[in-house]
Order: C-alpha cells, then structure tokens, then sequence
C-alpha cells in the first residue's frame, strides 16, 4: 500500500515531468488501437522517427532561444533556404558532400549571428528581428529556386542522410535473421548506461541527503524506461534498423543535453534566462550569450535543412513553411516556460515526438489536414495549460 | 483583555522537506498593534500567508477563527472580503499606472459598464489624505519614492475597508523619517479601529509601537508578550527569538585598517542617459586595505549609482573620471572586468537583482565563480555541492539542502545567498548594499563578525547602509553621500548620528 502512496506522491510532485511521457504514451495506445495496429509497426515507427528528425533538432535549438527569453521565427524558411543552397552546390557547383555540409552548417551559423546583432546589440524584440528574417529567408528560398523550381539532387551519400540505415554486423545472419543486430546491440548498451549512470546519481544524491525517489519507485522508473527504449529499439530492429537521422538526432541531443546540465556555458545560459540582471551583474556577458544561443540555432536550423532535404531527395520551393512554429509548439510541449530560465532540450525532444506522432497517427486515419491542425492547436494549449496549473499548484 | 479579532489554533504548514509552522498558536486582539518577530525562517510570513489565503484552506491543518467565524479561506479574495488586508515586503503596484488607479486595482468603482473615474479620483484623495500622504492622485506610482509607495499601499488595503491590516516588514527599505512616518500613521489607524499585524526585524521599532508582540522560533510560538505590564526589551526579545542572550549588537574589532589605499575615486561624474541627469557630480574617495567604509546617506542619494559605476557600469552610465585599483588606473567596462580584479558587489535588491529565484541554492552560490568549480569548461557537480554546504555552514543559511530553491526560502535566508555568492568570489575589495536589510539579529551579527573576519585577512569593505546605527557600529570612516556628491567625510571617531544627518540632508 505504502508503495501506492508513494506513486501518488511522486506523481504529483513531478506530474510536469511525467506527464509529457504518459501524454506520448496514451497517444500512441490510442493509435494503436484506431489503426489497428500499423501505428506501431516497424516500418511506420522508423517513418515517425524519421520525420521527428528536422523538426526534434529545431526543438532543440528553440529550447535555449525560448529559456533565454527570446523567440526566433525565422528557422524554418532558412532550413529551406539553406537546403536549397546544399541542392545547388551540390547539383550545380558539383561540390563534394563533405565540402557542402560544413559549408551550410557555416553559413547557418553566420545567419543565426545575424539574427542575433539587432537583438543584442540594439535590444530590438526577437519576434521583430527574427520575423524580418522569415521574410528574407523565404524571398531568398523563392529566388534561390526560381530558375529551376524543384532541384533533383541525385547524390547518394547526401541522400542517404534522411533515408539511409545504419550498416549490420557482417557475418550473424544464422542468429535471429531479420533483425538488425547492430540496433539491438546500441539499445541494449543505451539501457546499460542508463541504468548506471541513474543508480550512480541516486547515490550521490543520497550521501548529500538530497531528495531522492522512494527505491520501489525508482525502480519502477528504471524499468519504464527500459522498456520503453527497448521496446522502440526492437521495433526499430525488426525493419532497416537505426536510421542516419536518429543517429544524428541522439548525438544533437546529447551533446545539448551535456552542455545544458553539465557545463558553465549551460548554466550561464539558464542564468541569463531565469534573471538577466543579475547575471549581468554576475559577470556573464548577457550579449555574447544572446550571440551563441541564437548561433546554434542557426547552426541547427542549417542541420535541420540538411536532414530535410535529404529526406525528399531534393529542394523545394516551399521547404521549411511552418517548421518555425512546429518547433517553438514542440518546445512548449516539453515544458520550456516563456517566464524564461526553465525548460530542457530532453524535454523538446519528447514534445517533437508527440507533435510528429499526432500528424502520423492522423494520416494513417487519414483525417482531413484541416481537422489535424485543429487537433495539434487543441493539444498544443492543453499542454500549456497543464504546464502553468501543475507549476503554480506545486508552490 | 478585549476579545480576540483574530484566533489562529494549531496550525501546522510543512513543504516538502520543511516543517515551516508546527502546532503555532496566535491570538490578535480587537484594536491593537501586534508585532510578530522571530528569526529568520521562523515561519512569520508563512503564518500570515496562511492567514490571508495565500496557502489555500486544506494545505495547512488548524483552525482559523476571525470575528468569531471560523473562516476556510481558499484564496486572497476570500480573505479581503473578510476585510483582512496584506502588504507584502516586495510590493504590488503597477509602476506606469497612477496612484489612484493603484488604488483601486481590482476593485474598481463602476457607474453601469464603465468605471467611474471621477468618483475614483475622489475618494483615492480621500484615502491618502487618510494615510497623509500629499500627492497628487494622478502621479504615476514609478515617480514616488519607496516610503511613498509603502503609503500608497497601505491606501489602497484601507480602501477595501479593512478591519485586520497586515505589514511584512514594511520598514525594511524605508529610511528613518519615513519609518517614522509609517509607525504615526499605524497609531492613528488604531485610533479608528483597525487591528495590525506587523513583522519587523527592527526591534527598536517593535518596542515603541506594540502592544503586544508574539516570538515565533523555529515554527513553533516561543511567548507572546504584553507591552502594557513591561514585558517587552530588547534583551528579552532577543533571548526569547535567538534562544540565548546577545548582549553586543556589534561583535568587537581590533582595527585591522593599514595605510596602503586599494580603491581611490577621483573626479568621478556620472550621466544617466535613461534619466537624462547626472546621477554622480565630482565624487572622490579612498579605501584603505582592510578598512571598512560605511557610505551613509538618505534613499535615492546616489550611493546604489556610485557602486554601480565603479562595478563595471551595467546601466551604461556616460562616466568621467579616473579610478585607480592598487595603484593602477582602471575602468571596468562589465562587471566581468571589475569581479576579474577582486571587486564583488552584494546588491541592494535581492530579488530583482541579486538572484536568480527559480534556481537552486548552490547554483546561486556558484554563479559568478562558476570557473573554480569547473575544468575545461564542465561543472564538478561534486565540487559544487562542497562549496556551497562550506557557505551554509559559515554563514548559518536554513535550508533543508543546498538543493532547495532559492525562491523557497526566507526572505532573510535569501540574503545570506546572496553575501555568500559574493564571498565565493573571494574579492579583495567588497561592496555591500544594505547588507542587513530583513535579516534578523542573529544574523545581523554573523554578517557582521564575517565582515570584521574578511578585513581582518586583508579584505577592504565599502559598506552602504540606510541605518546610521550599523554604519557607526562598522565602519573605520564614513563617507555621507547627498544628492550624488559627497558632501563629508568622518573618521569614527568623530561622527555622529546628528552631523551625518546634517550632511545628508543638506
Ligand atoms: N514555498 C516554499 N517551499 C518550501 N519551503 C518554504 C516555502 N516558503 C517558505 N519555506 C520555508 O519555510 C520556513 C519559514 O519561512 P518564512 O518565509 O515564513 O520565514 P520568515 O519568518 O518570514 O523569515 P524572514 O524573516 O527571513 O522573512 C523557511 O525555512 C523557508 O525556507
Ligand atoms: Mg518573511
């Protein structure tokens, strides 16, 4: 009994935290069970994956944006204007892949600092600035792709981004064929350190008497979770394996995981965003921060047109519309709080993954597009929702 | 004894991880000043937190009982209507509107649809002259000083026609004149019938004005005094709220003040370009390596603006002047710059500027000295939690774990955050803003016996504070600042607390 008590309470307590897990569950149970089952197969999985991808590092990206008080627009026509741009030196200019991926990812960095000059240098609103960019982006996307319309891009390598897998273990076949072996290998190892490194932090926590979970919740959490990276890695296994775009999208989100939590860069970040003026006065720089944060937007918004446009094999003429705010919705589904100062990358990461869940599920049931945006609006203010209520009720 | 107005039994409030009030009992009666002092943390704003609704009935356990009922408050409005009226220690008008419109926020008089805006500016004239405040009702609440604004408030609470008026330090940030000024008025209101509830830390004041005063320690009710029948002293306020006796307000120093100057000022002017004023016109002046300089002066007197000048000029003042740090000619162009050169600034207000509220305690620590805790740009997490349970320790902060919120804790505690962030930096020259402002006896004289300790290792102190006490207490030599110019300069030997106030105010 004693153990149902403490699942409530911890539930309560960290109902912000969990419910953005048992929101993404229920709307894959509900899937599920309308599409009789093909929601969760292999293959529609993979897809889902797939298409989290672009959106799930743009996410990521706003995150800081959106905790340093701040909002940028102007992501998604630049993903498309600058995976035009990859289209044509690859096509046009007959550049070699590993030349034209540092130079977009460049070029993104350059137009996120760009953002950023007006906004630090002469407080102008982000929303203005960034809205600017919007428009120039888009002009520039049009007139990048105005001669030719849609450019075909036939490299392989570049392709293989948004729509390759990752390679297998040569020489297994005789053991489980038709499984990725490799796939089941790096989730299980995943599991492993998981498991590891939450045991390891309880420890400590508990030598300085922090608060920690109840050990029969605990363990109960470590299991959820298990399974559940389990569960997607199996399913992942049963078709082609990891794709390039997951792999791409862990790695984004681990390193932005670590310098969040782990680094000074990470925590001047959330100072600037939880009171700007005192962390002025506590010698951070409140200006070059504003410069990195919306640079690695920038950075990631290139990242993001890369994935895309690999993904369609090609540069269109309206890439990119509406990823700025798929990714500012995903944000605010993870928990980032526009007060600033609160909100974590993993967090964005799960939102994405209940944003692009909800446009897959919905074409799989093949609703009208007009309903499915009513439908994601309606879930986007539910979750803001839950997040202001839960938030001021735990005072 | 006249009937109780107010009864509150049993209450117990915990958070998670802390028992604030366990079991207190607290009885006001009709028409009197009841003063409510205890440390820091004790549990006096979440009493009256409690009391006004902010903790909905259900989150505590106990029974409030008001003009006889027993009231289930679920919210502030519940409790207002009640006709019990809260004034919080960070205050709640809105700056860009006017005083009457303040005045009547939320309950706003109306003729039909529209709000009756003549009707409201009549009766705000009504309420200030009641709280003999003389503005003009149209000022915008941003032009008023900080005594002005406390009276705006307490106008507004009595608008609401209220029986039980309760203040949260309201003193804390005025200067002596308008103390003064706010304790006449609190007789008066007496005189017409409506009960308060004040905390305060300054026990001088606590004296003059209660009837009678309740000690809360530690959550739990320690005495409630009668002052009518001589029970109250500072000496028995002090014993019953630290537990034992203090009979020094300030610890003893041997003078640990050299010759060698590590901070002069020459010339220095500054123009706010956001005011379009000079904030600072000609100041000059020295610190000497281990020496404390008080800066005594009235509010709004240019000494926040000097430090912030010197401190790397984050309100991007147009400066002149020469600075010399041991010797050497700077200018801090960031606080970066000025924190890079062993200067740390403890600021005035905590909440606005000195915290970051939403973060935890050993991230507010860390904050400005986030290099010595990390390698190649990661955090020892480790390293981290040591620093800030070595502070906790040396400086005495209550809280149930460095990981604790900052936003969570006592106003008083939320202070020592912030001193010890600044030590963390471990400067050479140390400016404190009013750095007892709502810190209790106790910790007043912990503050005081680390700063006695830094100066003592070679630190330099520039101490700004509104409490001429303090100042005489503290310092080697005291600079008077009035209307952004130094206008004297006293060795401790020689001042007073009349000639500082002569050159304050001239
Ligand atoms: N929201 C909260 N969450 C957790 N703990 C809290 C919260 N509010 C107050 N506390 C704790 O309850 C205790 C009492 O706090 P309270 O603010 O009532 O003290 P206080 O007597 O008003 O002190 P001060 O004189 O410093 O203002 C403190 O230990 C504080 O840390
Ligand atoms: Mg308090």
């Amino acid at each position: 009994m004693e153990f149902f008590q403490n699942l409530q309470k911890v539930l309560r307590q960290n109902i912000r935290e969990y419910g953005m897990f048992i929101a993404l569950f229920v709307i894959m149970a509900i899937f599920t069970y309308s599409t009789e089952g093909i929601f969760i197969s292999s293959r529609n999985i993979s897809n889902l994956l797939n298409q989290t991808g672009y959106i799930a590092v743009l996410a990521v990206g706003m995150t800081l944006v959106i905790v340093i008080r701040h909002i940028d627009l102007s992501v998604g026509f630049l993903a498309g204007f600058l995976g035009a741009v990859a289209a044509i030196a690859l096509v046009f200019w007959k550049l070699p892949v590993w030349v034209v991926i540092p130079m977009v990812l460049v070029m993104g960095v350059l137009a996120g600092l760009i953002t950023a000059f007006p906004v630090a240098q002469l407080k102008i609103p982000s929303f203005v600035a960034s809205l600017a960019g919007w428009l120039v982006y888009r002009g520039a996307l049009l007139l990048s792709t105005m001669g030719t319309g849609t450019i075909i891009i036939p490299d392989e390598a570049f392709n293989a981004i948004g729509n390759g897998f990752i390679p297998d273990i040569p020489g297994l076949d005789f053991f489980l064929p038709k499984v990725h072996k490799l796939t089941l290998l790096l989730g299980l190892l995943a599991i492993i350190l998981f498991i590891f490194s939450e045991i390891r932090n309880r420890r400590k926590k508990q030598e300085y008497n922090f608060e920690v979970l109840p050990l029969d919740i605990f363990i109960l959490k470590l299991m959820f979770l298990s399974v559940l990276v389990g569960g997607i890695t199996w399913v992942l296994a049963g078709y082609n394996g990891l794709s390039w775009t997951v792999v791409i999208m862990l790695i984004v989100v681990a390193i932005y995981h670590f310098v969040t939590t782990q680094t000074v860069l990470g925590r001047h970040i959330y100072a600037v965003g939880g009171n700007p003026e005192a962390a002025e006065l506590s010698g951070i720089n409140v200006k070059n921060i504003t410069y990195v944060v919306f640079g690695s937007m920038g950075l990631l918004s290139a990242l993001s047109g890369i994935l895309f446009t690999s993904r369609l094999q090609s540069a269109t003429t309206t890439a990119g519309t509406l990823f700025e705010l798929d990714a500012i919705a995903a944000a605010y589904v993870g928990g980032v709080s526009a007060a600033g100062g609160v909100g974590k990358v993993t967090g964005s990461i799960i939102g994405a993954l209940v944003m692009t869940s909800l446009t897959s599920g919905m074409n799989l049931m093949s609703i009208d597009i007009s309903l499915q945006y009513i439908v994601r609006g309606a879930v986007l203010v539910a979750a803001v929702i839950f997040d202001v209520t839960t938030r001021s009720s735990r005072k | 004894m006249k009937p109780p107005i107010l009864e509150m039994k049993n209450i117990t409030k915990e958070f998670p991880g802390v028992k604030a009030l366990s079991d207190v009992s607290f009885r006001v009666a009709e028409g009197e000043i009841h003063c409510l002092v205890g440390e820091n943390g004790a549990g006096k704003s979440t009493l009256m937190k409690v009391l006004s609704g902010v903790y909905p009935y259900g989150s505590y356990s106990g029974e409030i009982l008001f003009n006889g009922q027993v009231q289930k408050f679920s919210g502030i409005r519940d409790s207002e209507r009640a006709g019990i009226g809260i004034i919080y220690q960070e205050l709640a008008l809105v700056p860009e509107m006017s005083v009457y419109e303040n005045i009547f926020l939320g309950n706003e008089i109306c003729k039909g649809w529209t709000v009756d805006w003549n009707e409201t500016i009549r009766r705000a004239s009504q309420m200030l002259a009641k709280v003999r405040l003389d503005v003009n009702p149209e000022t915008k609440v941003r032009d008023l000083g900080v005594g002005k604004q406390q009276l705006v408030e307490i106008a507004k609470a009595l608008s609401r026609d209220v029986k039980l008026l309760i203040l949260d330090e309201p003193t804390a940030a005025l200067n002596e004149d308008d103390s003064a000024n706010l304790l006449d008025l609190l007789r008066d209101l007496k005189q017409h019938g409506v009960t308060c509830i004040l905390i305060s830390h300054k026990l001088k004041e606590v004296i003059s004005i209660a009837d009678t005063v309740t000690v809360l320690r530690d959550g739990k009710t320690i005495c409630t005094l009668d002052a009518k029948k001589g029970e109250v002293s500072e000496q028995v306020l002090i014993k019953h709220m630290v537990g034992r006796e203090i009979n020094n307000v300030y610890p003893p120093r041997e003078r640990s003040c050299t010759d060698e100057v590590v901070l002069e000022v020459k010339n220095w002017s500054a123009y706010d370009p956001k005011l379009g004023r000079m904030v600072l016109k000609d100041v000059a002046f020295n610190l000497k390596k281990g020496e404390i300089v008080g800066f005594a002066g009235l509010m709004g007197s240019g000494r926040t603006e000097l430090a912030r000048s010197i401190f790397g000029n984050p309100d991007g003042y147009e400066i002149m002047g020469e600075m010399y740090v041991r010797g050497k000619k700077q200018r801090f162009n960031h606080p970066k710059d000025a924190i890079q050169a062993g200067v740390a600034y403890v600021t005035e207000d905590r909440k606005a500027k000195g915290l970051i509220l939403i973060q935890d305690v050993k991230q507010n620590i860390t904050l400005a000295n986030l290099r010595e805790i990390a390698s190649h740009g990661v955090i020892d997490g480790n390293a981290e939690v040591k620093v800030a349970n070595e502070y906790r320790e040396s400086i005495n902060i209550k809280t149930p774990t460095v990981a604790q919120v900052v936003g969570n804790l006592s106003g008083g505690n939320q202070q020592k955050v912030s001193v010890a962030k600044w030590l963390f930096v471990r400067p050479n020259i140390l400016i404190l803003d009013e750095p007892t402002r709502g810190i209790d006896v106790g910790a007043k004289y912990e503050i005081y016996t680390i700063m006695n300790r830094l100066v003592q290792q070679g630190m330099s102190i520039i101490m700004i504070s509104s409490e001429l006490p303090e100042v005489l207490g503290m310092s080697d030599r005291v600079y008077i600042v009035s209307s952004g110019r130094i206008s004297g300069e006293l060795p401790i030997e020689e001042a007073t607390q009349e000639k500082i106030m002569h050159l304050a105010t001239n």
